[in-house]
Protein backbone atom coordinates (compact mmCIF):
# COMPACT_ATOMS: atom_id res chain seq x y z
CA UNK A 1 0.00 0.00 0.00
CA UNK A 2 1.27 3.44 -0.94
CA UNK A 3 0.50 7.01 0.05
CA UNK A 4 -0.94 9.52 -2.42
CA UNK A 5 2.45 11.23 -2.55
CA UNK A 6 4.13 7.93 -3.41
CA UNK A 7 1.56 7.42 -6.15
CA UNK A 8 2.46 10.86 -7.56
CA UNK A 9 -0.87 12.48 -6.90
CA UNK A 10 -0.48 16.26 -6.84
CA UNK A 11 -2.88 16.48 -3.85
CA UNK A 12 -2.28 15.34 -0.28
CA UNK A 13 -4.55 13.56 2.17
CA UNK A 14 -4.53 14.27 5.90
CA UNK A 15 -6.49 11.91 8.13
CA UNK A 16 -7.43 12.11 11.78
CA UNK A 17 -8.20 9.01 13.77
CA UNK A 18 -9.15 8.35 17.37
CA UNK A 19 -11.90 7.09 19.61
CA UNK A 20 -15.32 8.69 19.78
CA UNK A 21 -14.94 11.73 22.00
CA UNK A 22 -11.21 12.09 21.44
CA UNK A 23 -11.75 15.59 20.05
CA UNK A 24 -10.37 14.76 16.59
CA UNK A 25 -13.36 16.27 14.76
CA UNK A 26 -12.88 19.60 16.51
CA UNK A 27 -9.20 19.60 15.64
CA UNK A 28 -9.70 18.82 11.95
CA UNK A 29 -12.46 21.42 11.76
CA UNK A 30 -10.12 24.09 13.15
CA UNK A 31 -7.40 22.93 10.77
CA UNK A 32 -9.82 23.30 7.87
CA UNK A 33 -10.81 26.83 8.95
CA UNK A 34 -7.15 27.86 9.01
CA UNK A 35 -6.24 26.29 5.66
CA UNK A 36 -9.24 27.90 3.99
CA UNK A 37 -8.48 31.28 5.47
CA UNK A 38 -4.91 30.95 4.18
CA UNK A 39 -6.32 30.44 0.68
CA UNK A 40 -5.55 26.77 0.12
CA UNK A 41 -7.60 24.32 -1.92
CA UNK A 42 -9.21 22.25 0.82
CA UNK A 43 -11.87 19.54 0.90
CA UNK A 44 -13.25 17.89 4.00
CA UNK A 45 -14.77 14.41 4.07
CA UNK A 46 -16.35 12.63 6.97
CA UNK A 47 -16.70 8.91 7.70
CA UNK A 48 -20.16 7.50 6.95
CA UNK A 49 -21.46 10.53 5.06
CA UNK A 50 -22.15 9.37 1.51
CA UNK A 51 -25.66 10.58 0.74
CA UNK A 52 -27.01 7.41 -0.80
CA UNK A 53 -25.43 4.83 1.47
CA UNK A 54 -26.21 6.80 4.61
CA UNK A 55 -29.94 6.10 4.49
CA UNK A 56 -29.24 2.36 4.47
CA UNK A 57 -26.72 2.65 7.29
CA UNK A 58 -29.03 4.67 9.50
CA UNK A 59 -31.89 2.24 8.82
CA UNK A 60 -29.57 -0.63 9.73
CA UNK A 61 -28.47 1.10 12.90
CA UNK A 62 -31.90 2.26 13.98
CA UNK A 63 -33.48 -1.16 13.52
CA UNK A 64 -30.39 -2.92 14.79
CA UNK A 65 -30.19 -5.02 11.62
CA UNK A 66 -26.43 -4.92 11.28
CA UNK A 67 -24.13 -7.86 11.92
CA UNK A 68 -20.33 -7.57 12.03
CA UNK A 69 -20.10 -8.52 8.34
CA UNK A 70 -22.79 -6.17 7.07
CA UNK A 71 -21.61 -3.39 9.40
CA UNK A 72 -18.20 -3.69 7.82
CA UNK A 73 -19.47 -3.90 4.23
CA UNK A 74 -21.86 -0.99 4.45
CA UNK A 75 -19.11 1.26 5.79
CA UNK A 76 -16.79 0.06 3.03
CA UNK A 77 -19.50 0.96 0.51
CA UNK A 78 -19.81 4.42 2.00
CA UNK A 79 -16.05 4.86 1.91
CA UNK A 80 -15.77 3.64 -1.69
CA UNK A 81 -18.45 6.09 -2.80
CA UNK A 82 -16.67 9.05 -1.25
CA UNK A 83 -13.29 7.77 -2.40
CA UNK A 84 -14.18 7.30 -6.05
CA UNK A 85 -16.56 10.24 -6.37
CA UNK A 86 -14.73 12.92 -4.38
CA UNK A 87 -11.33 12.03 -2.96
CA UNK A 88 -9.59 10.69 -6.06
CA UNK A 89 -10.67 13.47 -8.47
CA UNK A 90 -9.87 16.16 -5.88
CA UNK A 91 -6.46 14.69 -5.12
CA UNK A 92 -5.75 14.54 -8.82
CA UNK A 93 -6.68 18.20 -9.02
CA UNK A 94 -4.14 19.05 -6.32
CA UNK A 95 -6.39 19.50 -3.30
CA UNK A 96 -5.58 19.12 0.37
CA UNK A 97 -8.13 16.54 1.45
CA UNK A 98 -8.97 16.32 5.14
CA UNK A 99 -10.60 13.11 6.36
CA UNK A 100 -12.34 12.69 9.67
CA UNK A 101 -11.61 8.96 10.02
CA UNK A 102 -10.09 6.87 7.25
CA UNK A 103 -9.62 3.13 6.61
CA UNK A 104 -7.96 2.62 10.03
CA UNK A 105 -11.33 3.16 11.69
CA UNK A 106 -12.56 0.05 9.87
CA UNK A 107 -9.34 -1.84 10.59
CA UNK A 108 -9.85 -1.21 14.31
CA UNK A 109 -13.62 -1.40 14.78
CA UNK A 110 -14.49 -4.24 12.43
CA UNK A 111 -11.78 -6.42 13.93
CA UNK A 112 -13.10 -5.73 17.43
CA UNK A 113 -16.49 -6.84 16.08
CA UNK A 114 -14.95 -10.17 15.05
CA UNK A 115 -14.20 -9.72 11.34
CA UNK A 116 -10.91 -11.29 10.26
CA UNK A 117 -8.22 -8.57 9.93
CA UNK A 118 -6.95 -9.82 6.54
CA UNK A 119 -10.49 -9.77 5.15
CA UNK A 120 -11.09 -6.17 6.27
CA UNK A 121 -7.74 -5.00 4.96
CA UNK A 122 -8.44 -6.75 1.67
CA UNK A 123 -11.76 -4.88 1.32
CA UNK A 124 -9.99 -1.53 1.55
CA UNK A 125 -6.96 -2.48 -0.54
CA UNK A 126 -8.20 -0.24 -3.38
CA UNK A 127 -7.50 2.85 -1.25
CA UNK A 128 -4.17 4.67 -1.06
CA UNK A 129 -2.77 5.61 2.35
CA UNK A 130 -2.94 9.12 3.84
CA UNK A 131 0.14 11.31 3.57
CA UNK A 132 -0.29 12.30 7.22
CA UNK A 133 -2.31 10.49 9.89
CA UNK A 134 -2.81 12.10 13.28
CA UNK A 135 -4.05 9.82 16.01
CA UNK A 136 -5.75 11.62 18.89
CA UNK A 137 -5.08 9.63 21.99
CA UNK A 138 -7.14 10.56 25.02
CA UNK A 139 -7.70 8.65 28.24
CA UNK A 140 -10.76 6.48 28.06
CA UNK A 141 -12.40 8.48 30.88
CA UNK A 142 -11.79 11.73 29.02
CA UNK A 143 -13.41 10.35 25.84
CA UNK A 144 -16.34 8.96 27.76
CA UNK A 145 -16.96 12.26 29.53
CA UNK A 146 -16.79 14.24 26.28
CA UNK A 147 -19.38 11.94 24.66
CA UNK A 148 -21.68 12.09 27.67
CA UNK A 149 -21.50 15.86 27.98
CA UNK A 150 -22.76 16.35 24.43
CA UNK A 151 -25.45 13.70 24.43
CA UNK A 152 -27.42 12.20 27.27
CA UNK A 153 -27.44 8.65 25.86
CA UNK A 154 -24.94 6.35 24.16
CA UNK A 155 -26.00 4.97 20.79
CA UNK A 156 -26.39 1.20 20.37
CA UNK A 157 -23.56 0.54 17.92
CA UNK A 158 -21.36 3.32 19.28
CA UNK A 159 -21.43 1.57 22.65
CA UNK A 160 -20.72 -1.77 20.95
CA UNK A 161 -23.99 -3.14 22.35
CA UNK A 162 -24.24 -5.52 19.37
CA UNK A 163 -21.30 -7.42 20.83
CA UNK A 164 -23.21 -8.22 24.03
CA UNK A 165 -20.22 -7.26 26.14
CA UNK A 166 -22.42 -5.98 28.92
CA UNK A 167 -26.09 -5.16 29.45
CA UNK A 168 -25.01 -1.75 30.73
CA UNK A 169 -24.34 0.63 27.82
CA UNK A 170 -21.67 2.55 29.76
CA UNK A 171 -19.78 -0.58 30.70
CA UNK A 172 -20.15 -1.88 27.14
CA UNK A 173 -18.86 1.41 25.72
CA UNK A 174 -15.89 1.28 28.05
CA UNK A 175 -14.92 -2.27 27.01
CA UNK A 176 -15.61 -1.65 23.32
CA UNK A 177 -13.64 1.59 23.18
CA UNK A 178 -10.82 0.00 25.17
CA UNK A 179 -10.52 -2.83 22.66
CA UNK A 180 -10.71 -0.39 19.75
CA UNK A 181 -7.89 1.61 21.27
CA UNK A 182 -5.78 -1.57 21.51
CA UNK A 183 -6.32 -2.21 17.80
CA UNK A 184 -5.36 1.36 16.92
CA UNK A 185 -2.19 1.21 18.98
CA UNK A 186 -1.22 -2.12 17.42
CA UNK A 187 -1.17 -0.56 13.93
CA UNK A 188 0.26 2.80 14.98
CA UNK A 189 3.85 2.06 13.89
CA UNK A 190 2.92 0.11 10.77
CA UNK A 191 0.95 3.07 9.39
CA UNK A 192 3.10 5.93 10.76
CA UNK A 193 0.49 7.48 13.05
CA UNK A 194 1.55 10.75 14.62
CA UNK A 195 0.15 10.38 18.12
CA UNK A 196 -1.32 13.60 19.52
CA UNK A 197 -2.05 14.10 23.20
CA UNK A 198 -5.80 14.55 23.15
CA UNK A 199 -6.03 15.18 26.90
CA UNK A 200 -4.48 18.60 26.26
CA UNK A 201 -6.45 21.82 25.94
CA UNK A 202 -8.19 22.28 22.57
CA UNK A 203 -6.27 25.42 21.60
CA UNK A 204 -2.89 24.01 22.54
CA UNK A 205 -3.58 20.93 20.45
CA UNK A 206 -4.51 23.06 17.47
CA UNK A 207 -1.21 24.94 17.65
CA UNK A 208 0.59 21.60 17.42
CA UNK A 209 -1.67 20.37 14.61
CA UNK A 210 -1.00 23.47 12.49
CA UNK A 211 2.70 23.27 13.17
CA UNK A 212 2.82 19.62 12.21
CA UNK A 213 0.87 20.19 8.99
CA UNK A 214 3.00 23.11 7.86
CA UNK A 215 6.18 21.17 8.60
CA UNK A 216 5.10 17.94 6.89
CA UNK A 217 3.62 19.45 3.73
CA UNK A 218 4.85 22.02 1.27
CA UNK A 219 1.71 24.09 1.76
CA UNK A 220 2.34 26.84 -0.79
CA UNK A 221 1.81 24.27 -3.55
CA UNK A 222 -1.86 24.14 -2.62
CA UNK A 223 -2.65 27.86 -2.94
CA UNK A 224 -5.65 28.77 -5.01
CA UNK A 225 -4.71 30.65 -8.17
CA UNK A 226 -7.89 32.68 -8.19
CA UNK A 227 -9.45 33.72 -4.90
CA UNK A 228 -12.70 32.07 -3.85
CA UNK A 229 -15.79 34.09 -4.69
CA UNK A 230 -16.85 35.86 -1.52
CA UNK A 231 -20.20 35.00 0.04
CA UNK A 232 -22.97 37.53 -0.80
CA UNK A 233 -23.10 39.06 2.70
CA UNK A 234 -19.47 40.16 2.57
CA UNK A 235 -19.83 41.43 -0.96
CA UNK A 236 -22.67 43.71 0.14
CA UNK A 237 -20.50 45.11 2.93
CA UNK A 238 -17.66 45.69 0.49
CA UNK A 239 -19.95 47.50 -1.85
CA UNK A 240 -21.19 49.65 1.00
CA UNK A 241 -17.63 50.41 1.99
CA UNK A 242 -16.91 51.43 -1.56
CA UNK A 243 -19.93 53.65 -1.55
CA UNK A 244 -18.75 55.24 1.70
CA UNK A 245 -15.36 55.88 0.19
CA UNK A 246 -16.98 57.34 -2.91
CA UNK A 247 -19.00 59.60 -0.68
CA UNK A 248 -15.93 60.62 1.25
CA UNK A 249 -14.16 61.39 -2.03
CA UNK A 250 -17.00 63.69 -2.92
CA UNK B 1 -22.09 -39.05 -11.57
CA UNK B 2 -20.44 -37.25 -8.68
CA UNK B 3 -23.68 -35.76 -7.39
CA UNK B 4 -24.38 -38.99 -5.50
CA UNK B 5 -21.67 -38.11 -2.99
CA UNK B 6 -23.81 -35.87 -0.85
CA UNK B 7 -21.51 -35.74 2.14
CA UNK B 8 -19.07 -33.11 0.92
CA UNK B 9 -17.78 -31.05 3.82
CA UNK B 10 -19.49 -27.75 4.48
CA UNK B 11 -17.19 -24.80 4.14
CA UNK B 12 -16.99 -21.13 3.43
CA UNK B 13 -14.99 -20.09 0.40
CA UNK B 14 -12.71 -17.87 2.45
CA UNK B 15 -12.88 -16.18 5.83
CA UNK B 16 -16.60 -16.85 6.20
CA UNK B 17 -18.88 -15.22 8.76
CA UNK B 18 -17.62 -14.56 12.31
CA UNK B 19 -18.81 -17.13 14.86
CA UNK B 20 -20.60 -19.41 12.41
CA UNK B 21 -19.56 -23.05 12.33
CA UNK B 22 -20.30 -24.49 8.87
CA UNK B 23 -20.90 -28.01 10.15
CA UNK B 24 -24.00 -26.80 12.03
CA UNK B 25 -25.69 -25.92 8.74
CA UNK B 26 -27.71 -29.05 8.11
CA UNK B 27 -30.00 -27.93 5.27
CA UNK B 28 -29.17 -27.75 1.58
CA UNK B 29 -28.17 -24.70 -0.40
CA UNK B 30 -29.07 -24.94 -4.07
CA UNK B 31 -28.13 -22.14 -6.44
CA UNK B 32 -29.59 -21.46 -9.88
CA UNK B 33 -27.47 -19.14 -12.01
CA UNK B 34 -28.03 -17.79 -15.51
CA UNK B 35 -28.80 -14.64 -17.48
CA UNK B 36 -32.17 -12.90 -17.57
CA UNK B 37 -34.29 -15.01 -19.87
CA UNK B 38 -32.51 -18.26 -19.03
CA UNK B 39 -35.60 -19.42 -17.14
CA UNK B 40 -34.18 -19.14 -13.61
CA UNK B 41 -37.32 -17.86 -11.90
CA UNK B 42 -39.60 -20.28 -13.70
CA UNK B 43 -37.42 -23.21 -12.75
CA UNK B 44 -37.12 -22.10 -9.14
CA UNK B 45 -40.89 -21.68 -8.84
CA UNK B 46 -41.36 -25.20 -10.17
CA UNK B 47 -38.72 -26.62 -7.84
CA UNK B 48 -40.31 -24.94 -4.82
CA UNK B 49 -43.67 -26.36 -5.81
CA UNK B 50 -42.26 -29.83 -6.19
CA UNK B 51 -40.18 -29.76 -2.99
CA UNK B 52 -42.96 -28.35 -0.83
CA UNK B 53 -45.49 -30.83 -2.17
CA UNK B 54 -43.15 -33.59 -1.15
CA UNK B 55 -43.00 -32.11 2.36
CA UNK B 56 -39.73 -30.22 2.35
CA UNK B 57 -39.40 -26.72 3.75
CA UNK B 58 -37.89 -24.19 1.36
CA UNK B 59 -36.67 -20.60 1.56
CA UNK B 60 -35.90 -18.42 -1.44
CA UNK B 61 -33.32 -15.69 -1.75
CA UNK B 62 -32.04 -13.62 -4.65
CA UNK B 63 -30.05 -10.53 -5.52
CA UNK B 64 -31.33 -7.13 -4.42
CA UNK B 65 -33.81 -8.57 -1.93
CA UNK B 66 -32.19 -7.60 1.37
CA UNK B 67 -34.02 -5.56 4.00
CA UNK B 68 -30.88 -3.56 4.56
CA UNK B 69 -30.01 -2.06 1.18
CA UNK B 70 -32.35 -3.27 -1.58
CA UNK B 71 -34.19 0.07 -1.90
CA UNK B 72 -31.01 2.13 -1.93
CA UNK B 73 -29.41 -0.23 -4.42
CA UNK B 74 -32.35 0.07 -6.79
CA UNK B 75 -32.22 3.85 -6.50
CA UNK B 76 -28.49 3.89 -7.22
CA UNK B 77 -28.96 1.80 -10.33
CA UNK B 78 -31.71 4.01 -11.69
CA UNK B 79 -29.46 7.04 -11.64
CA UNK B 80 -26.33 5.09 -12.59
CA UNK B 81 -24.43 7.31 -10.20
CA UNK B 82 -22.18 4.88 -8.38
CA UNK B 83 -18.74 3.96 -9.54
CA UNK B 84 -17.52 0.39 -9.86
CA UNK B 85 -16.08 -0.41 -6.44
CA UNK B 86 -18.99 1.26 -4.70
CA UNK B 87 -21.62 -0.64 -6.65
CA UNK B 88 -19.71 -3.85 -6.11
CA UNK B 89 -19.56 -3.34 -2.34
CA UNK B 90 -23.22 -2.33 -2.28
CA UNK B 91 -24.18 -5.64 -3.92
CA UNK B 92 -21.90 -7.48 -1.51
CA UNK B 93 -23.69 -5.82 1.41
CA UNK B 94 -27.03 -6.91 -0.04
CA UNK B 95 -25.72 -10.46 -0.38
CA UNK B 96 -24.18 -10.54 3.11
CA UNK B 97 -27.41 -9.31 4.71
CA UNK B 98 -29.36 -12.19 3.18
CA UNK B 99 -26.60 -14.68 3.91
CA UNK B 100 -26.41 -13.85 7.60
CA UNK B 101 -30.07 -13.19 8.28
CA UNK B 102 -31.81 -15.66 5.96
CA UNK B 103 -29.60 -18.29 4.37
CA UNK B 104 -27.58 -19.37 7.42
CA UNK B 105 -30.51 -19.52 9.89
CA UNK B 106 -32.61 -21.44 7.34
CA UNK B 107 -29.84 -23.96 6.77
CA UNK B 108 -29.34 -24.33 10.49
CA UNK B 109 -33.03 -25.18 10.75
CA UNK B 110 -32.69 -27.81 8.00
CA UNK B 111 -34.46 -25.98 5.17
CA UNK B 112 -33.66 -26.20 1.50
CA UNK B 113 -32.52 -22.75 0.41
CA UNK B 114 -33.02 -21.94 -3.26
CA UNK B 115 -30.90 -19.02 -4.39
CA UNK B 116 -31.90 -17.18 -7.54
CA UNK B 117 -28.31 -16.19 -8.42
CA UNK B 118 -25.40 -16.14 -6.00
CA UNK B 119 -21.91 -14.67 -5.79
CA UNK B 120 -20.99 -15.99 -9.23
CA UNK B 121 -23.18 -13.49 -11.10
CA UNK B 122 -21.82 -10.70 -8.92
CA UNK B 123 -18.24 -11.77 -9.57
CA UNK B 124 -18.78 -12.30 -13.30
CA UNK B 125 -20.29 -8.82 -13.68
CA UNK B 126 -17.30 -7.25 -11.95
CA UNK B 127 -14.73 -9.35 -13.77
CA UNK B 128 -16.22 -8.37 -17.12
CA UNK B 129 -15.82 -4.76 -15.94
CA UNK B 130 -12.14 -5.24 -15.23
CA UNK B 131 -12.15 -5.51 -11.46
CA UNK B 132 -9.38 -7.28 -9.61
CA UNK B 133 -10.03 -11.00 -9.17
CA UNK B 134 -8.06 -11.38 -5.93
CA UNK B 135 -10.02 -8.48 -4.42
CA UNK B 136 -13.32 -10.13 -5.39
CA UNK B 137 -12.26 -13.49 -4.01
CA UNK B 138 -11.41 -11.95 -0.66
CA UNK B 139 -14.68 -10.02 -0.63
CA UNK B 140 -16.80 -13.09 -1.37
CA UNK B 141 -14.78 -15.31 0.93
CA UNK B 142 -17.75 -14.69 3.25
CA UNK B 143 -19.93 -16.96 1.06
CA UNK B 144 -20.88 -20.51 1.93
CA UNK B 145 -20.10 -23.14 -0.67
CA UNK B 146 -23.48 -24.38 -1.99
CA UNK B 147 -24.45 -28.04 -2.21
CA UNK B 148 -25.18 -27.57 -5.89
CA UNK B 149 -24.95 -24.80 -8.45
CA UNK B 150 -26.85 -25.10 -11.72
CA UNK B 151 -25.87 -22.69 -14.44
CA UNK B 152 -28.66 -22.39 -17.00
CA UNK B 153 -26.79 -21.84 -20.20
CA UNK B 154 -28.57 -20.18 -23.12
CA UNK B 155 -27.09 -18.84 -26.36
CA UNK B 156 -27.07 -15.00 -26.45
CA UNK B 157 -29.20 -15.02 -29.65
CA UNK B 158 -31.85 -17.08 -27.89
CA UNK B 159 -31.69 -14.77 -24.83
CA UNK B 160 -32.42 -11.79 -27.06
CA UNK B 161 -35.51 -13.50 -28.43
CA UNK B 162 -36.77 -14.45 -24.96
CA UNK B 163 -36.16 -11.01 -23.45
CA UNK B 164 -37.79 -9.19 -26.34
CA UNK B 165 -40.82 -11.44 -26.41
CA UNK B 166 -41.27 -10.86 -22.68
CA UNK B 167 -40.84 -7.10 -22.37
CA UNK B 168 -40.20 -5.78 -25.91
CA UNK B 169 -36.98 -4.19 -24.63
CA UNK B 170 -33.50 -5.13 -23.50
CA UNK B 171 -32.51 -4.15 -19.94
CA UNK B 172 -29.78 -1.47 -19.65
CA UNK B 173 -27.64 -3.44 -17.17
CA UNK B 174 -28.26 -6.88 -18.70
CA UNK B 175 -27.04 -5.35 -21.95
CA UNK B 176 -23.92 -4.01 -20.23
CA UNK B 177 -24.64 -0.54 -21.63
CA UNK B 178 -22.47 1.03 -18.90
CA UNK B 179 -19.44 -0.63 -20.53
CA UNK B 180 -19.76 1.27 -23.79
CA UNK B 181 -19.32 -1.88 -25.89
CA UNK B 182 -21.65 -0.44 -28.49
CA UNK B 183 -24.11 2.42 -28.69
CA UNK B 184 -26.61 -0.01 -30.10
CA UNK B 185 -28.36 -1.87 -27.28
CA UNK B 186 -28.93 -4.96 -29.43
CA UNK B 187 -25.22 -5.33 -30.30
CA UNK B 188 -24.20 -4.46 -26.76
CA UNK B 189 -26.51 -7.15 -25.34
CA UNK B 190 -25.00 -9.85 -27.56
CA UNK B 191 -21.43 -8.83 -26.77
CA UNK B 192 -22.07 -8.47 -23.06
CA UNK B 193 -23.88 -11.77 -22.69
CA UNK B 194 -21.12 -13.55 -24.60
CA UNK B 195 -18.56 -12.01 -22.23
CA UNK B 196 -20.63 -13.03 -19.21
CA UNK B 197 -20.95 -16.60 -20.50
CA UNK B 198 -17.19 -16.71 -20.90
CA UNK B 199 -16.66 -15.41 -17.37
CA UNK B 200 -18.97 -18.16 -16.09
CA UNK B 201 -17.11 -20.82 -18.01
CA UNK B 202 -13.83 -19.61 -16.51
CA UNK B 203 -15.29 -19.73 -13.03
CA UNK B 204 -16.69 -23.17 -13.65
CA UNK B 205 -13.16 -24.56 -13.37
CA UNK B 206 -12.74 -23.10 -9.87
CA UNK B 207 -16.24 -23.50 -8.51
CA UNK B 208 -17.30 -26.60 -10.39
CA UNK B 209 -20.93 -25.81 -11.10
CA UNK B 210 -23.10 -27.91 -13.35
CA UNK B 211 -23.91 -26.45 -16.71
CA UNK B 212 -27.48 -27.13 -17.76
CA UNK B 213 -28.39 -26.65 -21.40
CA UNK B 214 -31.33 -24.29 -21.07
CA UNK B 215 -31.81 -23.77 -24.79
CA UNK B 216 -34.15 -26.74 -24.45
CA UNK B 217 -37.81 -26.64 -23.38
CA UNK B 218 -38.78 -25.63 -19.85
CA UNK B 219 -40.08 -29.13 -19.08
CA UNK B 220 -36.89 -30.68 -20.26
CA UNK B 221 -34.81 -28.49 -17.98
CA UNK B 222 -37.13 -29.09 -15.00
CA UNK B 223 -36.78 -32.85 -15.42
CA UNK B 224 -33.01 -32.61 -15.41
CA UNK B 225 -32.94 -30.36 -12.35
CA UNK B 226 -35.30 -32.60 -10.42
CA UNK B 227 -33.21 -35.65 -11.20
CA UNK B 228 -30.05 -33.97 -9.99
CA UNK B 229 -31.65 -32.56 -6.86
CA UNK B 230 -33.22 -35.94 -6.00
CA UNK B 231 -29.76 -37.48 -6.07
CA UNK B 232 -28.52 -34.68 -3.83
CA UNK B 233 -31.28 -35.07 -1.24
CA UNK B 234 -31.17 -38.86 -0.94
Amino acid sequence: MKTFAELNFPGRLIAVEGLDGSGKSTQIYLLKRWLEAEGFKVYFSEWNSSELVKSATSKGKKRELLTPTTFSLIHATDFADRYERHLVPLLRAGYLVLCDRYIYTAFARDVVRGCPPEWVRGLYSFAALPDLTMFFKADLEVSLNRILEGRPKLKFFEAGMDLRLSADPYESFRIFQGRTLEQYMAMSTEFNFVVMDANEHVNKQQVLVRKLVSESLDLKRFKRKSPLPLPPSIRTEDRMKETDEDMAAV
Amino acid sequence: MKTAETSKTRRFYGHGIPNVAPEELAGKLIVVEGADGSGRSTQIARLVDWLETSGKGTIQVGLKRSTLVSEELAKAQEGNILSRTTLSLFYATDFADQLVNIILPALRAGFIVLADRYIYTLMARDLVRGMNEAWLKNLYGIALEPDAVFYLSVEPEELVQRNLSKSAALDYWESGMDLGLSRDVFDSFLKYQAAMAEAFLNMQKTYGFEIVDANRSTDHVTRELRKKITALLD
